[in-house]
């Protein structure tokens, strides 16, 4: 009597439509990296479609960068990607020095190659760490956050902070790198390498992962390109643009480095792209450790860089210079300009409008993460939930520059 | 390799109460205060920089697992301390609030940072300033972001707190209205 | 190398003149930067002629934003397009009025435009027709101003506890 009950109800299925569940990948979620939600259509463990909503961490970086003059915008530049913040600085000091038409010595310049090619270092560590982390592989996380402290010290050594660095100056540095900070690069450059392949040696041939991370995620070269992807996951698609080799600032040009690609676009190529622009990175280091030139630590930008306070409190000029500066009467030429530089997850690009006034007049972010999360719905669609979290760990997605 | 003696082992000290051969007698709060200070699971609410120092505190250089703190909870219900870390907008808002008001008694909240506390240097339209104005905290931590010492001094202040909580103080009239204040029942 | 370039934006400029002229308002280059101001009526057009015609093959949108002109009580919206073989960028401005900012969305030729489109909504009220999900995307759903605009204040107005006369404001 049970059993015809539970035959007609078998039979009665396929006629039926299909249900569908919905799960809420909510903005407080482990495995989602950031602050941001995903509503996900499922059929059983299989997604159909996804709806995502952002903005849980909207801060209005470019009203506020509005309201302020423009050595006071890099503390907001640093919050945006805040795992690489020494590249946005960097980014928004040379196109302040564009719009002011500053040229910029050999040495300032190859000393913020080393610390943008450090930021990018720890910017990959935490993505591949993390990608580690949501296969299951927690160890690699640990060695690699130690890494992480190394920098911080120099870092500290350069700027003084760890994290939000508000590293450098509109013209350079606010002083040289000292014997310390020297010794520490060094003492990174040794041992880091070696925990970079230990890392590797857990990960990249591993067949867990292999398994977990081949094909999962992928996206064509067309339809990346379409969605305006730049940086790693444009990359790991098969495309290679770097802005450090097609537009190269900064003086990229003088260094020899290859540029990564991948064939697949998925989770895997993603990660191998990251590993190896991470030994791309110490190789450019090392190159300007070797290459290192003689000169100023900051460009003559008096309108701009605070004199020293020696000559603040005895020289009559440079006490006139330091009260323009902070009182915010110096002229800026009119005019509209972009820059971009190549940040931890691709064109990092900043368009400024200026007026004349102290405050730009519109200062607009190009965020890579924002314009390539969009593809994220698209890049899931018919794979399975753990899948979906790993192609969204692998995309590193980092909620500052995404809602700045 | 260093031996291990009793000379080099530092015990903590154990709270007043009478001692004998076999015995000891304190009072319940004492004994439960102790248990749970040194036992905290913290819900790692982290929406941004200030989340990446915290990453650090967990790791190997500034281990918090050594206060106790070695399971990390994300899920509200078996969490005791709630550490908002990272500026909360007001499109965050509800959700933290939901977060809170999941928690079981006795929680505790750890705000950490300088947008958690007051805002920070977000003075916008769209980030709330402060979440004092959504949910009660007990320890503050300011900083931009705070480094881990910090975050660590955030943490054993709790620790103060927490041992030396009296064992009905949740039911009390005087915690419920402050509840009330902010809308929670 | 620099006559190369030259030559690649007289062409660009041609090729835009030969089909568009009524189109384009005004043409300059600040810090090398090609810019052409266009009118509103045909910009979906003219990026779609971008995209096909070969002398230009502007096929990567790099960024869109909206630029908003009290004086002149208009709302701008500045596409910049990248040709990534020949390394060439341009920057293409429309002008819309302040009190009806509404143009013809290019998602169909960009699918990247469509949450830059989006927040372009979300900040400054500009209406993109044809675009298949126009709605709030970074701020709260419920907002009725647009906060990006020179008008509305930066700071939280119901805020009590910082005093603007301190912050000199």
């Amino acid at each position: 009597m049970e059993e015809t009950k539970y035959i007609a109800i078998d039979q009665a299925r396929p006629k039926e439509e299909k249900q569908y569940s919905y799960l809420n990948l909510g903005p407080t979620h482990p495995a989602t990296h950031g602050i941001f939600q995903n509503v996900l259509k499922m059929d059983g463990e299989v997604i159909v479609e996804a709806e995502p909503t952002i903005g849980y961490i909207h801060r209005a970086f470019e009203k506020l960068a509005e309201r302020r003059p423009f050595y006071q915008v890099t503390p907001l530049t640093d919050r945006m990607n805040y795992c690489s913040s020494p590249i946005n600085n960097i980014g928004w000091h040379m196109t302040v020095e564009k719009l002011l038409g500053v040229e910029i010595p050999k040495r300032v310049q190859y000393l913020r190659i080393i610390i943008m090619e450090l930021a990018r270092i720890t910017d990959h560590l935490v993505c591949n760490a993390v990608i580690g982390v949501d296969t299951g592989a927690l160890t690699g996380f640990v060695y690699m956050f130690q890494q992480r402290e190394h920098v911080y010290e120099i870092y500290e050594e350069v700027c003084g902070a760890r994290l939000t660095t508000n590293l450098g100056r509109i013209g350079g540095f606010e002083r040289d790198f000292s014997a310390k900070a020297w010794a520490k690069l060094d003492a990174f450059l040794k041992g880091f390498p070696v925990v970079l392949k230990e890392f590797e040696n857990l990960l990249t041939r591993n067949r867990i992962f292999m398994d977990r991370t081949i094909g999962v995620g992928g996206i064509s070269a067309e339809r990346a390109l379409n969605y305006s992807f730049t940086g790693p996951n444009l990359r790991a698609a098969g495309v290679d643009y770097d802005v450090r080799v097609a537009q190269p600032y900064c003086s990229y040009e003088d260094f020899d480095f290859i540029i990564p690609v991948g064939t697949q676009g998925d989770t895997y190529d993603r990660f191998m792209v990251r590993q190896e622009e991470m030994w791309q990175s110490l190789n450019i280091i090392q190159q300007a450790i070797k290459k290192m030139p003689e000169g100023p630590f900051h460009a003559a930008v008096p309108d701009f860089y605070l004199p020293p306070k020696e000559e603040v409190y005895n020289n009559m000029e440079a006490l006139i210079y330091h009260f323009k500066i902070v009182m915010g009467e110096t002229d800026v030429p009119k005019g509209e300009v972009y820059h971009s530089v190549e940040g931890g997850n691709g064109e990092l690009g900043f368009y400024l409008i200026s007026d004349g006034g102290r405050q730009p007049f519109r200062l607009h972010f190009r965020r890579p993460c924002f314009i390539y999360y969009q593809a994220y719905p698209e890049m899931i669609k018919g794979s399975m939930l753990s899948d979906a979290i790993l192609t969204l760990s692998s995309m590193n997605v980092i909620a500052g520059e995404l809602d700045a | 390799m260093q031996t291990v003696s009793l000379d080099n082992v530092i015990v903590s000290d154990k709270p007043e109460g009478l001692e004998g051969a076999g015995f000891f007698a304190t009072s319940l709060e004492k004994v439960v205060g102790l248990a749970r200070k040194n036992s905290i699971w913290p819900l790692p609410f982290a929406t941004s920089c200030c989340g990446i120092e915290f990453m650090a505190t967990m790791g190997a250089h500034y281990d918090l697992a050594r206060f106790g703190s070695e399971r990390l909870s994300f899920s509200p219900r078996q969490a005791d301390l709630l550490m908002v870390m990272g500026t909360i907008a007001k499109k965050m808002g509800p959700v933290l609030r939901q977060v809170y008001e999941q928690m079981a008694e006795p929680r505790w909240v750890l705000s950490v940072g300088a947008c958690a506390c007051s805002g920070g240097i977000f003075d916008t339209y769209s980030v709330l300033q402060g979440i004092d104005r959504i949910i009660p905290v007990d320890v503050y931590v300011p900083g931009c972001p705070p480094r881990p010492e910090q975050i660590i001094e955030g943490i054993m202040n709790i620790q103060r707190l927490v041992e030396s909580e009296s064992l009905r103080r949740r039911n009390s009239p005087a915690y419920k209205a402050m509840l009330n204040n902010y809308g929670i029942e | 190398m620099e006559s190369n370039k030259a030559e690649l934006i007289e062409k660009i400029i041609d090729a835009l003149k030969e089909k568009y002229e009524d189109q384009v308002l005004g043409i300059d280059s600040p810090y090398e930067f090609l810019t052409v101001s266009l009118k509103q009526e045909k910009i979906v057009e003219i990026i779609r002629y971008l995209y096909d015609h070969p002398d230009t093959r502007f096929r990567f949108l790099t960024t869109l934003c909206g630029i908003h002109y009290p004086d002149q009580n208009a709302i701008a919206v500045m596409y910049q397009l990248h040709n990534m073989v020949t390394n060439q960028r341009i920057r293409l401005k429309i002008f819309l009025p302040e009190d009806n900012p509404v143009t013809p969305t290019i998602t169909p030729i960009f699918s990247g435009a469509n949450w830059m489109e989006r927040e372009t909504y979300d900040f400054y009220g500009v209406v993109f027709q044809g675009h298949p999900n126009l709605k709030r995307i970074l701020n709260v759903e419920e907002m009725i101003m647009f906060p990006m605009r020179k008008e509305f204040p930066l700071e939280d107005q119901v805020r009590e506890d910082k005093s603007d006369k301190m912050f000199g404001r």
